[in-house]
C-alpha cells in the first residue's frame, strides 16, 4: 500500500475539515473538499488492510444517464430511476432528497473515472444490471484503493486504525473530535466535520436492543468496523434520527458464513429451486414467490423469524448448477433421511414435508429464466414457480442465517447534507454522508448499487458544503 | 507444501473467486473459472498457467489477507505453476534442475564458459586466441566451424523437442484432445494474445506490478526481452542460412541483415532484461511464490549475459579481445540452451498452451447456448 499509516507530523498540522470514516462517502467529500482548496484530515477507524468500511464489499453503482457508454448499455432516466426507487421504498423515501440524489448522479462515472475508477466493459455475466449500474472493474476495494490513493495525491492527510470516539458540538456547532489512535488519545479541532462513518450493523449490543436475543444469530456480511459509535454520538447530541431502528437490511446467507466480513461469497441463490425448511424441518414461505433478486432481501427476516434464526435449503440434483456458485459446500446426501441426519433435523419430519411438497406439485414447464407454470396445489405455504419435486439424488442442502447487510436508522439531513438538529434547525458546520444519513432516501427496502449512488452524491455535497463553510 | 496440498489450496482459492467473481474483468484465468463450477487437478494446472501474475486481483480481493479467507491467487498460482514445469518436464531425469534452480543454471552456465573455454585454449593454444583476426573466418579462428554448428544445432534441437514435448505433456495433463491443440483458429487466438502480451493488460489498464498501481512498465519491458528474443533468433537464422547455405562465413558487416536484427535484438534484451530485474527487486513480495524468485532471476541475467557478450563481441571482434569474448559468449549461449528447457523459460511454452486452451474453450463456448448460472450483483 502506498501511504504510511502514521505518520508522525500529520498532527502537529491544522486542518479545516475533519471526515470521519474511511469508506466511499468518505472519500468522496474529502476528494472535493480538498480539491475546493479546504485542508483535510480523514480518520479511519480500520487498518489500512481493512479501510473502506462496506464499499470494500461493493461492486457496482447505479446512476442516471442519457446514453449507453463503454460500461453502460442504454439510457437511464430520472423518472424510470425514481420509479424503481418508489417501488423498493414502498414510498418511504424522502423526494426532495431522492430527487437530489438522483438528479445530482447524473454522469457521476465520469467524474469516478477521473479520480481513478476504472469499470468494468458490460460483459456476459452481469447483463439484467448493464444498463442501469456501472460495474467496478476489480470491485469496491478497487475502487477505494483507487480513491485513497487520489485524496493522498490531492493532499488529504489519512490516518488508520484512528477510531473517533466522541465529538464535541456546542449550541450546534462542531468543535472539535476525541479519536484513538494506537492507543493514544487525542483530540483535532477544525471547522467543520463530515461523519461518514456508516451504521451501526457491526454492533451487536445495539442490534440486540432492537431484536433480543435473536441477534447472537445474526452473521455481519460487511466490515465488522461500522459500530455506529458517531451515529450515537450525534443522536444523543441533539441531531434528529431518520429511519427505522428496528430495520436492518437482512438477507438468507450461508449459515457457515465467517460471523463478519463475509462479503458476497456467502450468499445462496438456491431457494427458488427447492424448498425451505426451519429446524423443526417445516415449509414456512413461498420459496417461489419471484425471482430470486427481488426476493433475495426478504429471506433474512423470514429466517430471524424462525426459532434459533436457522434455516435449511433442500434441492436435489436436478438443480444444482441453475445457480452461482457458493463458497461453502453444499451438504450432500443419496437420501432425505440422511439429510435430515446431516442437518441435525428430525428425519421423519423432513421426509414428511418432503413428501408433501412432492405431492402437491403439478407437471409443468420449467424455466429458470421466467416465471413459470411449476407450481403447488394445495400447499400450504404454496409454491408458487419452480416447484419441482425432489426426487433426484443426491440432494443437496445448504444451512441459512440472517445475514445483516445495513441499518436504516441514521440522522436526517439537508439538500447540503447538513445534520438537522432535534428542533428542525441545520447544523451549520456539521455534515453528514452515505450509510449513517441513507435512510432519508432509502428508508425500507434496497436496490442494487443505491448505496454507493447515495454515498457518493452526498460524499461530493457534504464535501463541498464543508469546503464552502470553512473557506468562507 | 507438497503438490496434493497445493491442488487443495488451489481449489479452496478458486471456489471462493468462484463465488466472487468481481475480478472476471481483469485477465483469462477468472472467465476461465467461471466456465467451471469444480476443479480438478487438470483444471488448476491449467488456470495455474493461464496466470500471468499481473496481480490486479491480489490488490482488489476484499479477501485477500489478513482477511481470515487468505485468498492470494497470484502467490497460489505462481506456486502450483512452478510444480507443473517440474511436472511436465521431460526429460524427467532433469526435473531437478528446477529445485534451487537460480544455483543451478548458474553452475551450469559457469561451467559450460569454462569449458569453453578450456577447450578453445587446448585446442588453438594462446598465441591464436589472443591474436587479431579479421575477415572471413575469422570467428572459425578461435573455434572451428563444426565445433560451433554441430553442439549448438544438437542443443537448439534439444530445446526445441523439450518444448514441445512439454507442451504435449501440458496438453494431456489438463485434458485437451489433440484435434483442439492443432485448431487453427485457437492457435490464431493464441498467438495473437502472446504477441500483444494481452494479459499484462489487467482489465486494460496494465498490471499492478512492481506495486498496487496500475501500469504497463512490467508489459513493455516484457516486450523488449520478447522481441528481442525474437529479433535474435532471426537474426541468428538468416546467419546459419547465409553461412550453411549461402556458404558466406561469419563474421558478417555491420549494416548486414544478421548483424543489424541481432544488435536490436540485444539492445532491447539489455533494456528488457535490465528493466525486468529492476521490477522484480522492487516488486511487493506477497503475491509472489518466493521460490519463483531466484529462477526468474537466473533467467533475466542469464539472457542480459548473453546479449551483452554478444553486444561486446561485436563492438571488440576487431581486437584481440575477440578470441576471449567469443568463447565467453559461445559458453554463455550453451549454458542458456542447456538450463532453457529448466527454468522460466519454459513458462513461454505453458503459457503459449494455455492460451490455445483458452481460446479452444472460448470458442467452444461461444457456440453454446447462455450459461444458466448469470451472474448477480
Amino acid at each position: 500500500m502506498a501511504s504510511t499509516p502514521h505518520d508522525a507530523d500529520t498532527l502537529s498540522q491544522t486542518f479545516d475539515l475533519l471526515v470521519i470514516g474511511g469508506g466511499n462517502a468518505a472519500l468522496c467529500a474529502a476528494m472535493t473538499a480538498q480539491a475546493a482548496g479546504a485542508r483535510v484530515l480523514l480518520l479511519e477507524s480500520a487498518p489500512i488492510e481493512f479501510r473502506g468500511g462496506n464499499s470494500r464489499h461493493t461492486r457496482n453503482l447505479r446512476y442516471m444517464h442519457e446514453r449507453g457508454n463503454d460500461h453502460l448499455t442504454g439510457p437511464y432516466l430520472e423518472d424510470e430511476f425514481w420509479d424503481d426507487l418508489n417501488r423498493v421504498t414502498g414510498g418511504q423515501t424522502n423526494e426532495e432528497l431522492a430527487r437530489v440524489t438522483i438528479r445530482q448522479s447524473n454522469n457521476v462515472g465520469e467524474w469516478m473515472t477521473l479520480h481513478g475508477v476504472n469499470f468494468q466493459p458490460a460483459m456476459r455475466g452481469t447483463l439484467h444490471l448493464a444498463r442501469t449500474n456501472g460495474f467496478f472493474l476489480g470491485g469496491g476495494k478497487a475502487l477505494i484503493n483507487a480513491y485513497y490513493r487520489t485524496a493522498a495525491k490531492l493532499g488529504v492527510r489519512i490516518l488508520y486504525d484512528a477510531e473517533v470516539t466522541d465529538l464535541e458540538i456546542q449550541d450546534g456547532l462542531f468543535k472539535s473530535a476525541t479519536f484513538v489512535s494506537r492507543g493514544l488519545t487525542q483530540k483535532v479541532r477544525t471547522k467543520a466535520v463530515v461523519l461518514a462513518s456508516g451504521g451501526f450493523q457491526a454492533n451487536l449490543d445495539w442490534l440486540k436492543e432492537y431484536w433480543g436475543p435473536p441477534a447472537d444469530n445474526f452473521i455481519i456480511r460487511g466490515t465488522p468496523y461500522n459500530k455506529g459509535r458517531m451515529l450515537r454520538v450525534l443522536l444523543d447530541q441533539g441531531a434528529k434520527p431518520v429511519g427505522d431502528p428496528r430495520q436492518c437490511h437482512a438477507v438468507a446467507i450461508d449459515a457457515r458464513a465467517p460471523k463478519f466480513d463475509g462479503g458476497i461469497v456467502t450468499r445462496l441463490d438456491c431457494v427458488p429451486f427447492g424448498i425451505v425448511v426451519n429446524k423443526e424441518a417445516r415449509r414456512f414461505y413461498d420459496e417461489g414467490e419471484e425471482f430470486w433478486p427481488k426476493r433475495y432481501a426478504i429471506w433474512g427476516r423470514l429466517v430471524a423469524q424462525q426459532p434459533d434464526q436457522i434455516a435449511y435449503a433442500v434441492i436435489d440434483s436436478k438443480s444444482i448448477d441453475l445457480f452461482m456458485p457458493s463458497v461453502f459446500p453444499p451438504i450432500e446426501a443419496a437420501s432425505i433421511e440422511e439429510m435430515a441426519a446431516k442437518m441435525e433435523l428430525d428425519p421423519a419430519a423432513l421426509k414428511e414435508t418432503v413428501a408433501a411438497f412432492n405431492g402437491a406439485v403439478r407437471p409443468g414447464r420449467f424455466d429458470s429464466n421466467d416465471l413459470d407454470d411449476c407450481t403447488t396445489v394445495g400447499l400450504e405455504p404454496a409454491k408458487s414457480h419452480w416447484a419441482r419435486p425432489l426426487d433426484r439424488p443426491p440432494y443437496y442442502g445448504y444451512p441459512l442465517r440472517p445475514g445483516i447487510t445495513f441499518t436504516y436508522l441514521g440522522v436526517t439531513v439537508n439538500d447540503r447534507a447538513q445534520v438537522i438538529l432535534q428542533d428542525d434547525r441545520p447544523a451549520a458546520n456539521i455534515f453528514a454522508a452515505g450509510e449513517i444519513m441513507a435512510g432519508n432516501i432509502l428508508g425500507k427496502g434496497y436496490m442494487a448499487g443505491f448505496g454507493m449512488t447515495i454515498g457518493t452524491v452526498f460524499g461530493r455535497i457534504a464535501g463541498k458544503e464543508a469546503a464552502r463553510h470553512v473557506l468562507s | 507444501m507438497s503438490s496434493p496440498e497445493m491442488l487443495k489450496e488451489a481449489d479452496r482459492v478458486m471456489v471462493i473467486c468462484n463465488s466472487c467473481r468481481y475480478c472476471e474483468g481483469f485477465c483469462a484465468v477468472f472467465p476461465a473459472m467461471e466456465r467451471r463450477r469444480t476443479f480438478t487437478a487438470h483444471d488448476l494446472k491449467y488456470l495455474a498457467n493461464l496466470c500471468h501474475n499481473c496481480r490486479d486481483c491480489y490488490y482488489a480481493c476484499q479477501y485477500a489477507p489478513p482477511h481470515e479467507f487468505d485468498v492470494n491467487v497470484p502467490k497460489t498460482l505462481a506456486e502450483l505453476r512452478l510444480e507443473t514445469y517440474r511436472e511436465f518436464t521431460w526429460p524427467g531425469v532433469f526435473k531437478g534442475l528446477f529445485r534451487q534452480n537460480g544455483l543451478a543454471v548458474a553452475l551450469v552456465t559457469t561451467l559450460s564458459v569454462l569449458l569453453v573455454l578450456l577447450l578453445t585454449f587446448l585446442s588453438k593454444g594462446p598465441a591464436a586466441v589472443f591474436a587479431i583476426h579479421s575477415g572471413e573466418n575469422a570467428f572459425y579462428q578461435i573455434i572451428s566451424y563444426w565445433a560451433i554448428v554441430i553442439p549448438l544445432s544438437a542443443l537448439g534441437l534439444f530445446v526445441l523437442t523439450t518444448l514441445l514435448k512439454g507442451i504435449a505433456n501440458f496438453w494431456r495433463e489438463t485434458g485437451g484432445t489433440p484435434g483442439e491443440l492443432f485448431s487453427p483458429q485457437a492457435n490464431a487466438q493464441a498467438i495473437w494474445d502472446v504477441l500483444q502480451l494481452k494479459y499484462l493488460d489487467g482489465g486494460g489498464h496494465g498490471c499492478n506490478y512492481p506495486d498496487d498501481r496500475f501500469s504497463f512498465i512490467r508489459k513493455w519491458f516484457h516486450h523488449f526481452v520478447f522481441y528481442g528474443f525474437i529479433l535474435c533468433f532471426i537474426s541468428t537464422t538468416i546467419a546459419a542460412i547465409y553461412d550453411h547455405f549461402l556458404h558466406w562465413p561469419a563474421p558478417y558487416p555491420f549494416w548486414s541483415w544478421p548483424v543489424v536484427l541481432g544488435t536490436m535484438g540485444g539492445v532491447a534484451l539489455l533494456i528488457g532484461t535490465v528493466g525486468l530485474l529492476v521490477l522484480k527487486l522492487k516488486m511487493d513480495p506477497s503475491p509472489a511464490a518466493p521460490r519463483a524468485f531466484s529462477m526468474d532471476i537466473a533467467f533475466l541475467s542469464l539472457l542480459f549475459l548473453t546479449s551483452l557478450t554478444g553486444l561486446l563481441l561485436l563492438v571488440f571482434r576487431e581486437t584481440g579481445a575477440m578470441g576471449i569474448l567469443l568463447a565467453v559468449h559461445l559458453g554463455i549461449v550453451v549454458g542458456l540452451f542447456i538450463t532453457m528447457p529448466y527454468g522460466k523459460f519454459i513458462h513461454a511454452a505453458y503459457r503459449y498452451a494455455a492460451l490455445a486452451r483458452n481460446a479452444n474453450e472460448k470458442l467452444a463456448e461461444d457456440r453454446l447456448a447462455v450459461d444458466p448460472t448469470q451472474n448477480k450483483a
